[in-house]
């Protein structure tokens, strides 16, 4: 068994995250690759939450619908997911509460027996999943060890209870690949920034961008990092723009709605051309919508926001390793080009698991500050200004300049597209001879990437989506007779991008119930438009 | 070094604000003699005639947007810790549009020093009502005159957290001057609200003149009696109008205990330090 799915279910507030993470660091220690997704609702206590933790010997950026083992420490597990089990597949419960057919324990009288507190019936549960996939004891008890240090003891007692309660069913083999960090988009962007020199990071908590916050706020000693949490999101870009005109090289993030607060700061850095990276985590809409599902639906929002004409930088990275690189590369060319940049992620690729990969990742080096003036340097005055202005900041209405301003910000634009023709802005992926290519952006990438393979398509992903990398998407598509459009949305935002650059897409292909396209789901799309 | 810029002036003549232009003129020629280096000065507004300042003085300044002066202020204060924050604000700009970012400012008691030009009408939008027009007003957007109450803002920003809150008036230029040397000189969050009168919406002149008088006597450490001298006049009755500072106390200051938890980077460049923390993460 080399390519297998695990779904673990239950309760909010049952350690149901945690426990993928354990078993996804299981795996990754016994030489797979993983991908975690995970669901849960918006609430703290009580509602569904799952995790699927899929592993395989090659990279995978996606989840299946079919799972061959289901965890269910509740009724609801069963019955919400048992359709999702394979025929051969085994669901491993808690007797004491669920109903199945499979493998079952009694695991809330082992957790009495053991005087073990009620959130340790996860590490029981997994325990008994270690023995069914037959996973033998040392490698679960480390993993254990590594990812439980506090009531450690406990667990373990509790775990090798479910190990010994349960049998073998099926044996999964150790594979002989070192190990990767298992990281989300989140804290691979945040780490992109980081190693482009941020200084700074602003935000006011907002679902699926929050966790960059806290992870900001974690790693803030290491990195000597100001990390800031001000009154709400217009708040939080006008005080990161305070942080840029003073030189200090900054980041906010936020979501949809967040965003929608931030725009008047947008126009503002495009006008006084403050560097800033601003990052959009994009989660079902319109307004409040589902907060903790996935969306891509603020494409022509962010391409948009802002009142007045000013250039961006508008990047969608597809997995952790693009957030890592291509975050660096945001913050290098905000400074550079004195614009705002923006990070579009979702859901998906902000909270989902995947292996990590560093070393294949370009190396990007911090960009010295430009060449201009900062406040506190010795005799120059450096005035920035919402209205238009002249050269030395002075507020202005004439004609003339007026154009003349605009014109420069035009240029600066011309002069960042040309700078992107140095960076790969357009991926290809698989069988570059195809007629038939899929185009998609952001997190899809990773599903379209290994369901392009089963058809033998080419996959078309646009990194960049402002300035539109034309040349690069020009030799993508070249060849191409059929272009399928996947997204996350109902309207088709990147088949309506390139549009406006003069390509159309032959079919649209798009989910927008705010869960991820699974494998099986796109393959079965796919298959309609043969 | 010359203050002036080439900007032509157009506030109407007689207007407050030069009061207030002229005040912080010789404020800051009068930190430089004591060493404080116009460099090292920031000037922050938002969008009103009060903002014009920015153009008149030859400071580095953040010509910000409507409500908005505050945070982009503290960013400043946060990146350059040693650097003067002087922000100028309107009654429309602070107590309005940017009400949530003054009450956020007062809380944190970041070393900042906010002048409100509180004329009591928009002027720049020529003549509507604001936070701190009384009732009964009769502006382009009350007609029929004003039905809301002002806000006591001296009020709201001492339940929220200031430090240093102190009342002037455009027309007695030798205090004004003193006020904004202290506020400006006052580690931690300070407000003066200034009485600006606008000659061509809303002319105060008279009514002011009445019944303005400078605070003596008066022990400004004393929240108690600050508040109660705060309370005296509600910006809206007809009742003396105290000018001077309410209230002055010293706490711990944002920006100071901001810079003081932030730690030196760790040993080892970055690439290094992001290879330990993936470290965690396998």
């Amino acid at each position: 068994m080399d390519n297998f799915s695990i779904l673990i279910g239950g309760q909010a507030g049952y350690g149901i995250d945690k426990a993928g993470l354990i078993l996804a660091r299981l795996f990754n220690q016994l030489g797979y690759r993983v991908y975690i997704y995970r669901d849960y609702p918006s609430l703290i206590r009580g509602g569904h939450t799952f995790s699927i933790v899929r592993a395989s010997k090659e990279r995978i950026c996606a989840h299946r619908n079919k799972v061959d083992f289901l965890l269910a420490l509740n009724q609801e597990t069963i019955d919400l997911h048992k359709n999702k089990l394979k025929a051969k597949g085994i669901a491993i419960y808690d007797s004491d509460v669920v109903k199945a057919d499979g493998l079952g324990l009694p695991i809330g009288q082992i957790i009495k027996e053991e005087n073990a507190p009620e959130i340790s019936r996860n590490t029981c549960l997994i325990g008994a999943f270690a023995k069914a996939a037959g996973i033998d004891w040392p490698a679960f008890e480390a993993a254990i060890k590594q990812n439980m240090p506090k009531e450690l003891e406990i667990n373990l007692k509790v775990g090798k209870r479910g190990f010994d309660g349960a049998r073998e069913t099926v044996k999964i083999e150790k594979v002989n690949q070192p190990p990767l960090p298992i990281l989300t988009g989140n804290e691979a962007l945040s780490l992109g920034l980081i190693a482009a020199g941020l200084q700074a990071y602003v935000a006011y908590p907002m679902t699926p961008s929050s966790a960059i916050l806290s992870f900001m706020a974690e790693a803030a000693d290491k990195f000597s990092l100001k990390v800031l949490q001000p009154e709400g999101e217009i708040g939080v870009i006008m005080t990161a723009l305070g942080f840029s005109y003073a030189g200090t090289k900054a980041a906010v993030g936020t979501s949809g709605g967040g965003f929608c607060l931030m725009t008047e700061g947008v126009s503002f850095a495009g006008m006084a051309e403050l560097p800033i990276v601003i990052i959009v985590g994009q989660r079902t809409g319109p307004s409040t919508g589902l907060p903790t599902y996935t969306g891509q639906t603020e494409l022509h929002f962010v391409l948009n926001a802002g009142q007045g004409e000013f250039p961006r930088l508008m990047v969608a990275p597809g997995d952790p390793e693009e957030a890592y690189y291509w975050g660096a590369l945001a913050l290098n060319l905000a400074w550079q080009f004195q614009i705002p940049a923006f990070i579009l992620t979702d859901k998906t690729m902000a909270e989902g698991g995947f292996n990590f990969d560093l070393n294949s990742i370009k190396e990007v080096k911090e960009a010295a500050l430009p060449k201009r003036a900062f406040p506190g340097d010795k005799g120059a005055v450096v005035k920035i200004n919402s209205y238009e202005h002249d050269g030395s900041g002075l507020t202005t209405e004439d004609a003339a300049i007026t154009k003349q301003m605009a014109e420069k910000r035009l240029r600066k634009g011309n002069d960042l597209a040309e700078e992107l023709e140095k960076y790969e802005s357009v991926k290809v992926y698989g069988n570059n001879n195809a007629s038939t290519a899929i185009l998609c952006w952001g997190s899809n990438k990773g599903v379209c990437v290994e369901a392009a393979r089963k058809f033998g398509y080419k996959v078309i992903q646009p990194l960049v989506l402002s300035p539109f990398p034309v040349k690069q998407f020009e030799a993508a598509i070249k060849g191409v007779k059929k272009l399928i459009c996947v997204e996350n949305n109902s309207t088709g935002q990147l088949a309506q991008l390139i549009k406006l650059n003069g390509y159309s897409a032959d079919q649209l292909i798009l989910k927008y119930d705010g869960r991820p396209f699974d494998l099986d789901e796109l393959e079965g799309e796919l298959k309609k438009w043969l | 070094m010359a203050l002036e810029t080439q900007a032509r002036n157009n506030w109407c003549p007689g207007c407050g604000n030069f009061a207030i232009l002229n005040a912080v003129k010789a404020v800051l020629a009068e930190l430089q003699g004591e060493g404080t280096s116009p460099d090292d000065v920031v000037l922050v507004g938002g969008i009103g005639q009060h903002a014009k300042m920015l153009d008149y003085v030859n400071v580095n300044s953040f010509y910000s947007l409507h409500g908005r002066a505050l945070p982009p202020a503290e960013g400043i204060k946060l990146a350059k810790p040693e650097t003067k924050v002087i922000v100028f604000s309107g009654d429309g700009d602070a107590y309005g549009e940017g009400m949530e970012h003054l009450v956020f400012a007062a809380k944190r008691n970041i070393d900042i020093t906010l002048i409100v030009h509180d004329n009591r009408v928009y002027a720049l939008t020529t003549g509507q009502v604001t936070p701190t027009s009384p009732q009964g007003f009769r502006s382009r957007s009350t007609p029929g005159g004003n039905l809301e109450k002002p806000i006591n803002p001296l009020e709201l920003v001492l339940a929220a957290g200031a430090t240093h809150i102190a009342r002037g008036y455009s027309a007695n230029l030798p205090l004004l001057k003193k006020q904004v040397k202290e506020a400006i000189l006052h580690k931690g969050f300070s407000l003066i609200d200034v009485l600006q009168v606008c000659v061509t919406f809303s002319n105060l002149y008279d009514h002011y003149n009445k019944h303005v008088y400078e605070l003596k006597d008066h022990d400004p450490a004393d929240r108690e009696a600050a508040l109660k001298k705060i309370r005296e006049w509600d910006y809206n009755l007809e009742a003396p109008i105290a000018l001077g500072t309410f209230y002055k106390t010293l706490e711990p200051a944002f920006d100071a205990e901001f810079l003081k938890a932030l730690k030196p980077a760790a040993a080892g460049s970055r690439p290094e330090l992001i290879k330990e923390v993936l470290k965690n993460y396998v």
